[in-house]
C-alpha cells in the first residue's frame, strides 16, 4: 500500500466518529431514495404483474338492465379486445355473531368456468359449482375478519329473499386490492366483502336473468380509450347506463394510484435535504482537516507529489465516507422500504409481492449520493491542491477579529467577555455559522413537515365528521326509491332523525376541462349532513344551481356564478348548463351538491331518494340493527362513527411509524452536524479553552462557551427551519392530493414547538458528548505547544 | 527572612508516554518566599516546567508534598486546583494564549471579572506599559506586545504568585527586555511573588534568587546580593 494511501486509512480511524455522523446523513438520504422509490417500484410492478395476469378490465360500466345480446354489439366497438358482462349488486349480509350489519358486494361468475376478465385469483377452495344457488366465493380479508373457513356460512338480503350461502372459495381480485365499502374512510374487512356466486344464481336473485348490470372491457393495444368510453355510453345509454369509467376511475387501483402518487412525492421532496446537508458536513469535516494538515501538504508537494495526487488523496477520503454511508443507506433502505412494502400489502390485497431490487435504483441513490458529497467537498480539495508549499509549511496567519461596527459603539459593554468570544466567534466565521444554522434548520424543517399532518388530519376529521357529516349511519337503496322510503327509514326503532339524499352519477365539463363525478342532492334543512362554505359555515342550497367543492371547481377551471355543463349518466342521459352557486370546502372526493328538488327537476323525474342519513339513539342500537338485517330494499349500510373509529386507528398506527422515522431522521441531521461542527470547534479552540480553565474558569464556564454557541446558533435555527418546513409541508400537501382525497394545510402552533423541543434534544446531546472531551482537557499539553 | 510561599519536599513526577516512563521530577525540594524573584534555569527537561505546573495547580505530583502557604495542593481536587488557580496564581507562557477573539483590554477583563478584588484592565496594561494599545487584537500586537497582554491579564487580578514559564522564549533580546521590564515592574509595585523559568542564563541576574535544574533534581540554589535591572541584559 502506498504511503499516503496509509495516511487515508490512518485519518479515517481518528476521524471515525466525525465521518460516521455525516456517513449517518447521507445514508438518511440513500435510505429515502430507496423507501420511496423502492416501496413504489415494488407496488406498481407487483400491481401491473397482478393486472396481467388477472387480465383486469381497462374500461368498466354499469347499467340498470341490458339484455345479454348487447354483448356482441359491444364487442364491436373498435379497439376492444375482450367483454365480460355481469351482475353486480351490493346487498345486506347477516353473520352471526356479528351485530353490525354488513355490505357484501355481490358480482356474478360465469354460468360456469372462471371469468374472462378480472380472474379470480383461488387462494383456498373451489369456485362454486355451475348451477349451484348458494355457493359462493369471498375476499379473503372479508373471510379472515371473520375467521371464515371453506364450508362457512352465513345470511344474505338478496334483493329482498334472505338466503344462507356456503363458502367454496376465498379468493383475491385484482379489482378489490383496495376494498372500501359504499360511504366508508377506511377499509373495514369486518363490515364489507365481496361475494362471488353463479350468474344464474345472481339474476334469479335481481331479476336480471337474460341481462346484466355490469360490464367490462379490455382493450386492445393502442385503442383510444376515450373513444371507446363514449362509444360504449352511446350503446348502453337505452339501458340505463351509468357512464362507463376507465381505470383511473376505478376505486380500487385510483387508491393504489394516490397511495403511489404519495411515495413518489415523498422520493422527490425528502431526499434533496439530506444530500444537502451531507455535502455540507463533508465539506466542514474536510476543510478542518485540510487546515490542520496545511504543514503535511506543503511537505508533500516540497517532496513532489503533484496538486492533482494531493487533490486525489482527499478526494479518495471523501469516497470512502461516501461508500460508508451509501452502504448503511442501502442496508437501511432496503430493509424500510422492504417493511414499507410489507405495511402496503396490509392495506392493499396482494396475492404475492414483487420486491424490486432494481440495481439500478441502488446505482442512482449511490451515484447521486457520492456526487453530492464530492460537489461538498470540491472546494477543500482545491484549497488543498493550491497550497504553495512555502506557505503551506509556515503556521497559518492568526485570525482576524474585528469589533462589533468598528468599537465606534459599545453595546456589549454590559456583556461579559465570555459572551462576547461566542459573538465575535460566530461573527468571524459567518459562512459556517449560517451553514450550521441551515443544518440545524433542516432538521427542523423535517419535523415539521412531518408533525404537521397530526393537525391536518385532525382537522380534517374535525370537518367531515364533527361538522359536515354528523350522521352516525347511512342506508343506501339498491336503486333509487320515491320519496316516501324516508318515512319508512325513519320509523326503525331507534332511529333519532333521518334525512334523505339522492345520488346521480354525470360528467361535468367547462370547456375541455371534464370530471365524472357524483351529485349529491340534499334537503333544504338538512342537519346530519350537511354543505359547508370555505369557512365552514353551513349553506343551505338554493332552488337551483350547482355547489362544487374547492378540489373540483379547480380542477374544472371553475368559479361562483360559471356555468357548468351537466350530462346525465342515467336512464335518460339528459344534459343541462347549470350555474356554479357556490364553492364549498371538500377534502375527501370531489363532490358537487344541489338541492334535492332541484336534481329531481333536473332529471324529470318525480322526487326520489338513493339513501339516508340517520342519527342513532345507542341505546336502541342492538334492536335497530337486528332490525336492518331484514330491511329488503336496503343494499347497503355505512357506519360513520365506527368507520371514523377504523380511520382515527390506522392513521394514529400509521402517523406513529412516520413520526418515529422522521424523529429518527431529524435526529441524524442535527446530531450530525452539531457534533461536527462541535469536534472541529473543539479542536481550533482548545487553545482558548485551556487557557480559560488556567485562568481559572471552571470545567461548566468553559463548556457553556461551546454550548452558548450552538444555543445561539440552534435558536436562530428555529425560524428558518419553521419557514423551511412551512415549504416542505406545503410542497408535500400539493404531491399528496388526489382526486380521492386532500389534506387540508393546517399548520398549529404546537407542530413548530415539538420539532424545536425534538432538535433542541438531539443539538443537546451532541454538545454534550463534546462537552466531555472540554472537561477532559488537558491543559499542559495544550498550552505548552504552538498552534 | 521572608515568609515561604511555597514550600515542596520530595516533588515526584513520572510521566507515562505511550510505554516509556518519563521521570520528571525526582524528589525535588523548593521553597519560594514571599516578594521575591526566582528564576529557575535548566536544560530542557530538566523538570523546571514540571516544577511550575504543580505549583500553579495545573498538575500533580506523583510523590511528595507541596503547600502554598496554608493551602496543600498535594491531593487537592479538580475543583480546589480550579478555584486555587482562580483566586491566587498567574500565569504567563511561552506561547501568550490570548484568545484572538477579544481586544487586549478584554482579555484582560476576561480575568477581572471573574476576581475578588481586581485591578482595572487599563490599569494593569499601562503597568505593562500598553496604556495606548488597549482595544488592539492579538492580531493587531507583535509578540511582545502580546506577551505583555498576557502578563497583564496575569496580574490584573493582584495574584499572590506570578508563574512564568519561557516568557521570552518566542521574543528577541530587545522586546525580551520590554517583557522582562514589565514583570520586574509588576513586582516592585504589587510585590507579587514571581516564578520565571527559562534557559536563558543572562536572565538570571534580575533575580532574588536562583535555583539550578539538572535531571528533575535542583542542583543548586543561590541568592543574588545586587540584582541587575532588565534594561541591562541582553541575549
Amino acid at each position: 500500500m502506498k504511503a499516503l494511501d496509509r495516511k487515508l486509512l490512518r485519518d479515517m480511524k481518528r476521524l471515525w466518529a466525525q465521518s460516521l455522523a455525516v456517513a449517518f446523513v447521507m445514508a438518511a438520504g440513500v435510505a429515502t431514495m430507496l423507501i420511496g422509490l423502492g416501496a413504489y417500484n415494488s407496488l406498481s410492478e407487483t400491481r401491473a404483474a397482478y393486472y396481467e395476469r388477472s387480465q383486469f378490465a381497462d374500461v368498466f360500466a354499469f347499467a340498470v338492465r341490458a339484455p345479454k345480446s348487447v354483448s356482441a354489439e359491444i364487442r364491436q366497438i373498435a379497439g376492444v379486445g375482450q367483454v365480460e358482462t355481469r351482475i353486480v349488486r351490493p346487498a345486506l349480509l347477516d353473520i352471526e355473531g356479528f351485530d353490525l350489519p354488513a355490505t357484501g358486494y355481490f358480482t356474478s361468475l360465469p354460468a360456469s368456468g372462471e371469468s374472462s376478465l378480472n380472474k379470480l385469483h383461488l387462494r383456498s377452495g373451489r369456485l362454486p359449482e355451475p348451477g349451484s344457488l348458494r355457493e359462493v366465493a369471498v375476499s379473503e380479508s372479508f373471510a379472515n375478519a371473520h375467521k371464515f373457513k371453506i364450508g362457512s356460512r352465513f345470511g344474505a338480503i338478496l334483493n329482498g329473499a334472505k338466503r344462507r350461502l356456503t363458502i367454496t372459495a376465498i379468493v383475491l381480485s385484482a379489482e378489490y386490492i383496495y376494498a372500501l365499502g359504499p360511504g366508508d374512510m377506511m377499509p373495514d374487512d369486518r363490515r364489507f366483502g365481496i361475494v362471488w356466486m353463479r350468474e344464474p344464481a345472481l339474476a334469479a336473485a335481481f331479476n336480471l336473468e337474460g341481462a346484466f348490470n355490469n360490464v367490462s372491457l379490455r382493450l386492445l393495444k393502442g385503442a383510444s380509450a376515450a373513444d371507446v368510453l363514449q362509444s360504449l355510453d352511446r350503446i348502453l345509454q337505452r339501458y340505463g347506463g351509468e357512464g362507463a369509467y376507465g381505470r383511473e376511475d376505478q376505486l380500487s387501483h385510483a387508491f393504489l394510484d394516490a397511495e403511489l402518487q404519495q411515495l413518489s412525492a415523498m422520493s422527490r421532496i425528502m431526499p434533496p435535504v439530506f444530500l444537502v446537508v451531507s455535502a455540507f458536513l463533508i465539506n466542514m469535516v474536510l476543510s478542518r482537516l485540510i487546515s490542520l494538515e496545511r504543514e503535511q501538504i506543503g511537505l508533500f508537494k516540497a517532496i513532489g507529489y503533484s496538486p492533482a495526487s494531493i487533490a486525489f488523496h482527499y478526494a479518495k477520503l471523501v469516497l470512502l465516507i461516501s461508500a460508508m454511508g451509501v452502504a448503511i443507506g442501502f442496508a437501511a433502505g432496503t430493509w424500510l422500504s422492504y417493511g414499507l412494502t410489507l405495511l402496503y400489502t396490509k392495506f392493499f390485497h396482494f396475492p404475492y409481492r414483487i420486491f424490486v431490487v432494481s440495481p439500478r435504483l441502488y446505482a442512482i441513490a449511490g451515484l447521486v449520493s457520492v456526487t453530492a458529497a464530492l460537489i461538498g467537498s470540491m472546494r477543500s480539495v482545491a484549497n488543498a491542491a493550491a497550497l504553495s508549499p512555502a506557505i503551506a509549511m509556515q503556521a497559518p496567519a492568526p485570525p482576524v477579529y474585528r469589533r462589533f461596527w468598528s468599537g465606534r459603539i459599545q453595546p456589549l459593554n454590559h456583556v461579559s467577555q465570555l459572551t462576547i468570544m461566542v459573538l465575535r466567534h460566530i461573527f468571524r466565521w459567518p459562512l459556517r455559522s449560517l451553514l450550521t444554522t441551515l443544518g440545524i434548520a433542516f432538521s427542523v424543517a423535517l419535523l415539521v413537515s412531518s408533525l404537521f399532518t397530526v393537525g391536518s388530519i385532525t382537522y380534517m376529521i374535525d370537518v367531515t365528521f364533527d361538522r359536515a357529516d354528523r350522521q352516525d349511519s347511512t342506508f343506501t337503496f339498491g336503486e333509487a326509491r320515491p320519496a316516501q322510503a324516508l318515512q319508512e327509514v325513519a320509523r326503525l326503532p331507534g332511529v333519532l332523525s333521518a334525512e334523505p339524499f339522492r345520488i346521480v352519477v354525470v360528467n361535468l365539463s367547462n370547456g375541455h376541462y371534464t370530471k365524472r363525478v357524483a351529485i349529491s342532492g340534499k334537503p333544504a334543512a338538512m342537519d346530519l349532513s350537511r354543505v359547508l362554505d370555505l369557512e365552514l359555515r353551513p349553506v343551505s342550497l338554493p332552488k337551483s344551481g350547482l355547489a362544487l367543492g374547492d378540489t373540483l371547481a379547480a380542477k374544472l377551471h371553475l368559479k361562483r356564478g360559471d356555468i357548468v355543463h351537466v350530462e346525465i349518466l342515467g336512464r335518460n342521459r339528459l344534459e343541462a348548463d347549470v350555474p356554479v352557486i357556490d364553492i364549498i370546502q371538500s377534502y375527501i372526493g370531489l363532490m358537487a351538491f344541489m338541492d334535492i328538488h332541484a336534481l329531481s327537476q333536473l332529471l324529470g323525474e318525480s322526487p326520489s331518494i338513493s339513501g339516508v342519513h340517520m342519527l342513532l339513539d345507542p341505546a336502541q342500537s342492538d334492536r335497530f340493527f337486528s332490525k336492518v338485517k331484514e330491511q329488503p330494499t336496503l343494499a347497503a349500510m355505512a357506519l360513520q362513527r365506527i368507520s371514523l373509529a377504523k380511520f382515527q386507528e390506522t392513521i394514529a398506527e400509521n402517523i406513529n411509524i412516520q413520526i418515529a422515522v422522521y424523529v429518527g431522521l431529524a435526529s441524524i441531521i442535527a446530531f450530525g452536524v452539531v457534533y461536527n461542527s462541535a469536534r472541529i470547534q473543539f479542536a481550533e479552540r482548545a487553545r482558548e479553552l485551556a487557557s480559560l480553565r488556567v485562568l481559572g474558569f471552571t470545567q461548566f464556564e468553559v463548556s457553556r462557551l461551546l454550548l452558548l454557541e450552538f444555543a445561539l446558533l440552534t435558536l436562530a435555527a428555529m425560524p428558518i427551519g419553521w419557514a423551511l418546513g412551512y415549504g416542505l409541508a406545503l410542497a408535500l400537501v400539493e404531491g399528496f392530493q388526489s382526486d380521492l382525497y386532500r389534506l387540508p394545510f393546517i399548520m398549529l402552533r404546537s407542530t413548530y414547538a415539538y420539532s424545536a423541543l425534538i432538535v433542541m434534544a438531539a443539538v443537546a446531546v451532541s454538545a454534550l458528548v463534546v462537552r466531555r472531551r472540554a472537561n477532559n482537557l488537558d491543559l499542559v499539553s495544550v498550552l505548552k505547544t504552538r498552534d | 527572612m521572608a515568609e515561604a510561599v511555597f514550600t515542596a519536599r520530595g516533588l515526584t513526577k513520572v510521566y507515562r508516554s505511550g510505554e516509556v516512563e518519563v521521570h520528571a521530577l525526582r524528589g525535588a525540594d523548593i521553597d519560594l518566599y514571599s516578594g521575591e524573584v526566582s528564576v529557575m534555569l535548566g536544560p530542557s527537561g530538566s523538570g523546571k516546567s514540571t516544577l511550575l505546573n504543580i505549583l500553579g495547580g495545573l498538575d500533580r505530583p506523583t510523590a511528595g508534598t507541596v503547600r502554598f502557604r496554608d493551602h496543600e495542593l498535594t491531593n487537592a481536587s479538580e475543583r480546589e486546583l480550579t478555584r486555587y488557580r482562580r483566586e491566587h496564581v498567574g500565569f504567563v507562557f511561552q506561547f501568550y494564549n490570548l484568545i484572538p477573539s477579544l481586544t487586549a483590554r478584554e482579555n484582560v477583563s476576561l480575568v477581572t471579572e471573574i476576581a475578588t478584588a481586581p485591578m482595572k484592565p487599563e490599569e494593569a496594561l499601562t503597568l505593562v506599559g500598553l496604556g495606548h494599545r488597549l482595544d488592539h487584537f492579538p492580531s493587531q500586537l507583535s509578540g511582545g506586545e502580546q506577551q505583555r497582554v498576557a502578563i497583564a491579564r496575569a496580574i490584573a487580578k493582584r495574584p499572590d504568585v506570578l508563574l512564568c514559564d519561557e516568557p521570552t522564549g518566542a521574543l528577541d533580546s530587545k522586546i525580551g527586555v520590554l517583557v522582562l521590564e514589565a514583570l520586574d515592574q509588576v513586582n516592585q509595585t504589587l510585590g507579587t511573588t514571581t516564578a520565571i523559568i527559562t534557559h536563558n542564563a543572562s536572565i538570571q541576574g534580575m533575580a532574588h534568587r536562583v535555583f539550578n535544574f539538572g535531571d528533575g533534581r535542583i542542583t543548586s540554589t543561590h541568592v543574588n546580593e545586587t540584582r541587575v535591572k532588565p534594561s541591562e541584559i541582553s541575549w
